[in-house]
């Protein structure tokens, strides 16, 4: 699997792009395995970047989803309400929330999507 | 000063390099290294292997389950003094749902007795109280005439479980399986090795067969591979752990640890027909018998999401005006049934069959309806 380059990766493994579109990897729906149910904060809540944003839940684990900025939710994917199995089919697709970022520099400090390959493969070796 | 960590040795079964080579996503499990699920390429998934079981045919390395055989001449008075179900209404070949009782009326384990001849008793148990279970039953027979053998490494044991597991075992084995009812046992050579030891029971609640072979890797292999490629005409596929459990819970049969532990007893989990008070003794009767006049204070039910959310395994439950009343012993969302359900322990004056409880999700109360169990059941075949 190679990670796009156009987003930056948490070692939580969510990803955000430039203007602030957040999801979750392919690892880490490869990890959770069939995702049956996702749950997102509202339009217009502040996020603070490492926090809990929301829930993925798989058929056997929870999962908490924590924000790769601060920032506001200008946009929540609905779609992921009745097909959340879109995550599964494509993770780097279907995309949770839209973020309006407080400081856009602060996705400097994340992984690229090297670093975030290399973090994974380190992780799976343990 | 420096922490020394107890070593725990993660076992392995035979198939272990099988499961790996098959790609299956490795969990430990009660001190074992299991597949939870196989890869999608290979028609895996939770929810793929699930419903290929309800509607075609999965199999199941469940070598991790333990043995322990009886035999002697009083192999029957042993059992029947360990265990809650009556032995002595078994005939030779046939097998039945029990469980070892402490003193108090509660679960060393659950079990299913074999019957495999006249005094020679099987019980088969889980894999995590292995060790316990032997020791109790050793510790609690030395009276009898019977000689107490821990088989649990001696099987290789599959389960083949599904609408079509009968029809698949059939094209390896020279046994006649039409012959054989729900829960009674054969022998036959099945992929070349002879009277292996094939009973039709499972815990999935579908029909089909549970299988124990030589547990050397190479035939342990072998016949994994063999009953995939013949069940390919069937849709077969490899089954983890994952879908073990919600197959289980659909059917609403207990976990031990979840629904059946060491602090609940029989008349709490709703295992009354399993038991049989009539029997004059048995480890855990008396107390029963007094537990029985007194009543319960909580008993098991099944619960079905009416919001959305997730009920999962230690969640409260509360009443509708979020007192809380319960605790969920196994939650899940329910592949075939497509929805989300629950096991619990709740008085009895909240059990009854269309009572609204909540379940708190993350510190919301999420509404959820008392439902008939099972929730799922097999249909009747012709």
């Amino acid at each position: 699997m190679s990670y796009p380059t156009d987003r930056k990766y948490t070692k939580e493994h969510e990803w955000i792009t430039a203007d602030g579109t957040v999801g979750i990897t392919n690892h880490a729906q490869d990890s959770l395995g069939d995702i049956v149910f996702v749950e997102l904060p509202k339009v217009g809540t502040e996020l603070t970047m490492g926090k809990s944003f929301g829930t993925v839940e798989s058929v056997k684990a929870v999962s908490d989803l924590f924000a790769p900025a601060s920032g506001t939710v200008t946009a929540v994917n609905e779609a992921l309400a009745t097909a959340p199995e879109q995550v599964n089919k494509d993770a780097h697709g279907a995309w949770m929330i839209k973020l309006k970022m407080k400081d856009p520099a602060e996705i400097n400090a994340l992984l690229s999507a090297p670093d975030y390959e290399k973090f994974v493969s380190e992780e799976a070796g343990h | 000063m420096s922490v020394v960590e107890a070593t725990s040795v993660v076992r392995k079964t035979a198939l272990n390099a099988v499961h790996r080579q098959m790609g299956a996503k490795m969990v430990e499990f009660n001190g074992w290294d299991m597949p939870v699920e196989y890869p999608a390429s290979i028609g895996g998934g939770i929810i793929a292997e699930h419903m290929a079981v309800r509607t075609g045919v999965g199999i199941f390395d469940v070598s991790h389950m333990g043995d322990i055989r009886l035999a002697g001449r009083e192999a029957l008075a042993a059992v029947q003094h360990i265990s809650m179900n009556d032995a002595s209404r078994l005939a030779i070949g046939q097998a039945q749902y029990s469980a070892l009782l402490y003193p108090q009326g509660t679960f060393v384990d659950d079990v299913i007795v074999h019957r495999l001849g006249d005094e020679d008793y099987l019980l088969v148990i889980n894999a995590g109280t292995r060790e316990k279970d032997f020791n109790w039953v050793r510790d609690n027979t030395r009276q009898f005439d019977c000689k107490v053998e821990h088989l649990s490494d001696d099987f290789t044991q599959i389960a083949i479980q599904g609408p079509k597991g009968v029809d698949l075992l059939q094209k390896l084995t020279n046994a006649d399986l039409s012959a054989v009812k729900f829960y009674w046992l054969t022998r036959g050579t099945v992929c070349g090795r002879k009277n292996i030891l094939m009973g039709r029971t499972g815990y999935t609640a579908e029909d089909g067969f549970e299988i124990y072979v030589p547990p050397d890797e190479k035939t342990s292999a072998r016949v994994w591979h063999e009953i995939l490629a013949a069940g390919k005409e069937f849709g077969v596929v490899p089954c983890g752990l994952g879908a073990r459990n919600t197959l289980r819970l659909e059917g609403k049969l207990p976990l031990y640890g979840h629904e059946i532990t060491d602090t609940i007893n029989v008349w709490e989990a709703g295992l009354d027909r399993f038991c049989k008070m009539e029997k004059p003794e048995f480890i855990g009767r008396a107390a029963l018998e007094k537990a029985k006049a007194e009543g319960v204070r909580k008993t098991l039910v099944g619960l079905e999401m009416v919001d959305r959310g997730i009920a999962r395994d230690g969640y409260k439950v509360l009443d509708e005006g979020g007192r809380e009343i319960g605790y969920v012993t196994s939650g899940s969302p329910a592949p075939f049934l497509k929805k989300n359900i629950a096991l619990a322990y709740v008085p009895p004056a909240q059990a009854a069959l269309g009572t609204t409880v909540k379940v708190e999700i993350r510190g919301q109360g999420v509404k959820a309806q008392v439902v008939p169990t099972p929730f799922y059941k097999r249909p009747k075949r012709a």
